[in-house]
């Protein structure tokens, strides 16, 4: 297939499209929220225009500190998890016939219509004490009574990663099953055992796609916010619950926009910085 | 190629001809007579919004030949908000909403309600005085819809016998079995705390009463399981006995009781929480006329105890020109004296009290 270069207008076109909705769709909003950020907040009221830094100092404090910090590793934690159950699934998954890969792919997709509300009551009445799954353990003798496992940490995490995990099945899968399978046989010729050889061949080989997934699922997950609030106590709530008291309850614009533009900032920056690394190490092989 | 654009061209024309012809048929005069008198209300949604669809706008519309869109707004302040913002766009997504008295204090910072003419509102004359929400200068800015009473509820099954203090909460063996409201605003815990150990709200006057009255209510924080904002998370717990105690609606939990769920909602030796919220119009809405015909209306004693007796609201017009037997204003309404936020505080320092609050319940 030969490429020409542009020429014409109608060349263009089929890009211009999506640019343009680039820019009315992300780049406008989010003008708009970074001007919104230093506008003058009238307590009791809404804002008038103005440009002062109050907003951004109200942020830089230990308070919202922690829970940028919290949200971050949230994040963090969710994308790590998700990826190491799902980059053993999917590999395994590649592995078998066309059939059965079909049938996991539908079942996940059906997974990704269900929307963060119903995962989140549904996981909250199965963790709960009345009607959770304690009373199945009650029932099989391993328990004495039933007992709360909500809210807490860990059905945050449960909560998160079931959400994340058919995203992150779908964005490997591609890749998983392109891989040659040769490579693997031929270290399996030479002696290795199969554990060794998906650390050592496949792992590697696919790196950048890992590294791609973890940032996704980090990103995703950053926003979370409906989650933290019905399987997590107040610690466990992130930026995103705050931002959008301030935005939605306390009608404070400003400091929600300046809140949404720290954590994109410091989403990007990581981001970034991940990619760095990533790309460092790939020139000093 | 040809023949396929000339067929779309056709096909739009004829699309074309047929919206003009639809508008032409809207525009004549006897249709858009009965067009014109309508008017959008806000009211919170779910349950609210359908008793009222179903036991008061029909007859407001039998009575007067207004018809009633009923707009379902959420709960909080983010109806506000989109109130706010649309009036700024000269765009009215209601004309008149039933407005919580915070979100009306807000409002009125910013001259969003329509200042209401109380000659053309004679009914008004029937509401307890403090239900007339007034700007500064005296304009009037509302008009009391509805009261309501946020109270001590209990799961039957857990506790049989009913707690008769809001000090219950404090008590170290109801440890995460609560569920509070998640918002300083919203919950009125402030006023609860000053009223049950600082001899009253007085006692939020300074900064230091209320930093006091924070200091106490951190102390019921390893009692609580669940600082809600959405009221049907906590409804269910509550119902199902996950979580037993904590502050709810009144009238919502006397449905659940009446529906024959195990729970019952308490009004406290201190008092329940009285809130209300008020009929405001949009600075947006060109429907001042059905507005106040409505608000009229709505102000009447019959139509009041109507909504106490439906939808289970406490009324807004002195008692005494009601029909309410006493044992219909009981199920609505108690004689102990309510505990009554302290609005002013929400205006005044909103930000700070909202800051210390996020601090004390996430930090």
């Amino acid at each position: 297939m030969r490429r020409d270069k542009p020429r014409t207008l109608a060349d263009h076109l089929p890009l211009a499209f999506p640019a343009v909705m680039l820019v009315v769709f992300f780049v406008v909003p989010f003008g708009t929220m970074i001007a919104v950020s230093f506008f003058r907040r009238q307590q009791g009221g809404f804002y008038t225009v103005d440009f002062v830094l109050a907003n951004y100092e109200r942020f830089l404090t230990a308070f919202f500190g922690n829970v940028l910090g919290f949200s971050l590793l949230l994040a963090a934690a969710v994308a790590v998890c998700c990826v190491v159950l799902a980059f053993p699934f999917t590999y395994f998954l590649t592995c078998r016939a066309r059939r059965v890969q079909v049938a996991w792919l539908i079942a996940l997709l059906s997974v990704l219509s269900l929307s963060e509300v119903i995962i989140g009551f549904a996981w909250s009445t199965l963790l709960s004490r009345t009607a959770g799954i304690s009373n199945l353990l009650v029932a099989v003798g391993l328990l004495d009574q039933p007992v709360a496992l909500v809210p807490n940490f860990a059905a945050v995490m449960v909560g998160m990663v079931y959400q994340a995990l058919p995203y992150t099945i779908l964005v490997l899968y591609p890749a998983l099953v392109r891989l040659d399978n040769s490579f693997v046989e031929a270290a399996c010729t030479l002696g290795a055992s199969p554990l060794r050889g998906f650390f050592t061949i496949v792992i590697p080989m696919l790196r950048n796609t890992i590294v791609a997934t973890l940032i996704m699922v980090f990103v995703f997950a950053l926003g979370a916010y409906l989650l933290p609030q019905i399987l997590g106590r107040p610690q466990h709530w992130t930026l995103s619950v705050l931002i959008t008291d301030q935005a939605i309850y306390q009608s404070n614009m400003p400091f929600a926009a300046a809140m949404a533009v720290f954590l994109v900032l410091i989403s990007l920056a990581l981001v970034g910085l991940t990619l760095l690394v990533g790309g460092r190490r790939e020139a000093t092989p | 190629m040809n023949k396929k654009s000339l067929q779309t061209g056709v096909s739009r024309r004829t699309v074309m001809a047929a919206g003009l012809a639809g508008a032409g048929v809207l525009a004549m005069p006897s249709v858009l007579r009965a067009q014109d008198r309508s008017l959008k209300v806000g009211v919170y949604g779910g349950y609210f919004q359908s008793s009222f669809d179903e036991h008061i706008f029909p007859e407001f519309t039998k009575a007067t030949g207004i018809a009633v869109e009923s707009v379902a707004e959420p709960t909080g302040e983010a109806w506000l908000v989109q109130l706010e913002q649309a009036a700024r766009a000269g765009q009215a997504p209601a004309d008149v909403s039933m407005m919580s008295q915070v979100a009306m204090l807000k409002g009125k910072s910013t001259d969003l309600w329509t200042p209401l003419d109380l000659a053309r509102l004679p009914n008004s004359t029937n509401l307890i005085p403090h239900f007339v929400n007034k700007y500064d200068d005296g304009r009037v800015a509302g008009i009391g819809a509805v009261a309501w009473y946020i109270t001590l509820v209990t799961n039957t099954d857990t506790y049989p016998q009913a707690p008769d203090s809001w000090a219950a909460l404090w008590d170290p063996a109801n440890a995460d079995k609560l569920g509070l409201l998640a918002l300083v605003s919203n919950s009125f815990l402030l006023e609860v705390t000053a009223k049950t150990f600082m001899g009253g709200t007085e006692a939020l006057d300074t900064e230091e009463g209320i930093l006091e009255a924070f200091d106490k209510l951190a102390e019921v924080k390893p009692n609580v399981r669940l600082w809600y904002r959405d009221e049907a998370q906590f409804e269910q717990a509550l119902k199902s006995g996950e979580i037993p105690m904590g502050q709810y609606y009144h009238d919502v939990t006397g449905l659940a009781a009446a529906d024959g769920h195990p729970v019952r909602s308490t009004f406290p030796k201190e008092g329940g929480i009285l809130d209300s919220g008020c009929w405001a119009l949009s600075r947006a809405s060109d429907k001042t006329d059905e507005a106040l015909v409505f608000i009229d209306y709505m102000s009447q004693p019959a139509i009041q105890a109507t909504m106490s007796r439906k939808v289970g609201t406490a009324p807004t017009v002195k008692r005494e020109l009601t029909d309410l037997t006493d044992e219909e204003f009981a199920g609505v309404s108690s004689e102990i004296e309510p505990i009554v936020p302290r609005y002013d505080l929400y205006g005044e320092r909103s930000d700070w009290l909202n800051q210390k609050w996020t601090e004390l319940i996430v930090g």
